[in-house]
């Protein structure tokens, strides 16, 4: 059940971005910049993670999981440290997206040639 | 040539853009990505006998190698151009538009190619990332008290 749950939630939030696509000028990056902003914002009142419980995997593959875990860990962090815990956290579980994506291209980059 | 016989010219030769065959196709491969997501939370979790929160963390390190790994082949490109939204919203395309950036400019040099220009086009999804969380988990802690 949670595969259907999974398929629907990924499928709706990729929908929504092609719609955003098709009818305005936004550009790909105008895209994944609000939905990161959006996944933040419904992180902030735990909805997130509500849907993450619900749809799984199909939650944790769109961008918008990525601005959840940022407020998620800052937030976390935030409950022992206050205001400073805001930036101690922020990375705590993001860190793992951005590290991977960095090495893997920056390896990867220098064995390979762009194709065109 | 007048002008109303012009445009409807125009008309008739540019291509139409389906939004309906397109939407569809996003929320294919979206729904596809989604699933393959859970599948490989569920292959990990049984297979190293761990908790399915690490599992998701393995996800998407796979998820963003094989992006990556895709994009050097040159195949994700031509998905992309198929699927659309369906590829560029997971988190393949964050993989994808960080690769593609260290691709095209690695021919100036480490520092001032890759090392410089890696981040121009996923650097303002973290940016706003930051940001955002940043001003919301600030709301937050002050309105609502953590």
């Amino acid at each position: 059940m949670i595969y259907v749950n999974a398929f629907i939630f990924a499928g709706l939030v990729c929908l929504i971005g092609q719609i955003i696509l098709d009818y305005t000028k936004l550009t790909p990056g105008h895209v994944t910049s609000l939905f990161v902003c959006i996944g933040a914002f419904l992180d902030t009142f735990e909805i997130y993670d509500k849907i993450i419980l619900w749809a799984g995997g199909g939650a944790l593959v769109p961008i918008t999981s990525f601005g959840h875990s940022l407020i998620h860990g800052a937030l976390e962090r935030a409950n022992n440290f206050g205001i400073m815990g805001l930036a101690m956290g922020m990375f705590d579980m993001t860190s793992v997206g951005i590290v991977s994506a960095i090495i893997f291209s920056f390896f990867l980059s220098l064995f390979f040639e762009p194709k065109d | 040539m007048e002008k109303n016989k012009y445009k409807r010219l125009v008309e008739k030769h540019t291509p139409k853009e389906n939004s309906l065959y397109h939407g569809l196709l996003a929320f294919i491969a979206g729904g596809m990505m989604g699933v393959i997501g859970q599948f490989l939370i569920d292959v990990y979790s049984s297979l190293l006998h761990i908790p399915s929160s690490d599992a998701s963390s393995y996800m998407i390190i796979t998820l963003i190698f094989i992006g990556c790994l895709l994009t050097c082949f040159g195949f994700f490109d031509k998905w992309v151009n198929f699927a659309k939204a369906g590829l560029i919203v997971p988190i393949t395309g964050f993989a994808h538009s960080m690769m593609s950036a260290a691709l095209e400019y690695r021919k100036e040099g480490m520092v001032t190619g890759i090392g410089a220009n890696m981040l121009k086009l996923s650097g303002s999804v973290i940016i706003f990332g930051i940001v955002s969380a940043y001003v919301f988990g600030l709301i937050r802690l002050i309105i609502f008290g953590g």
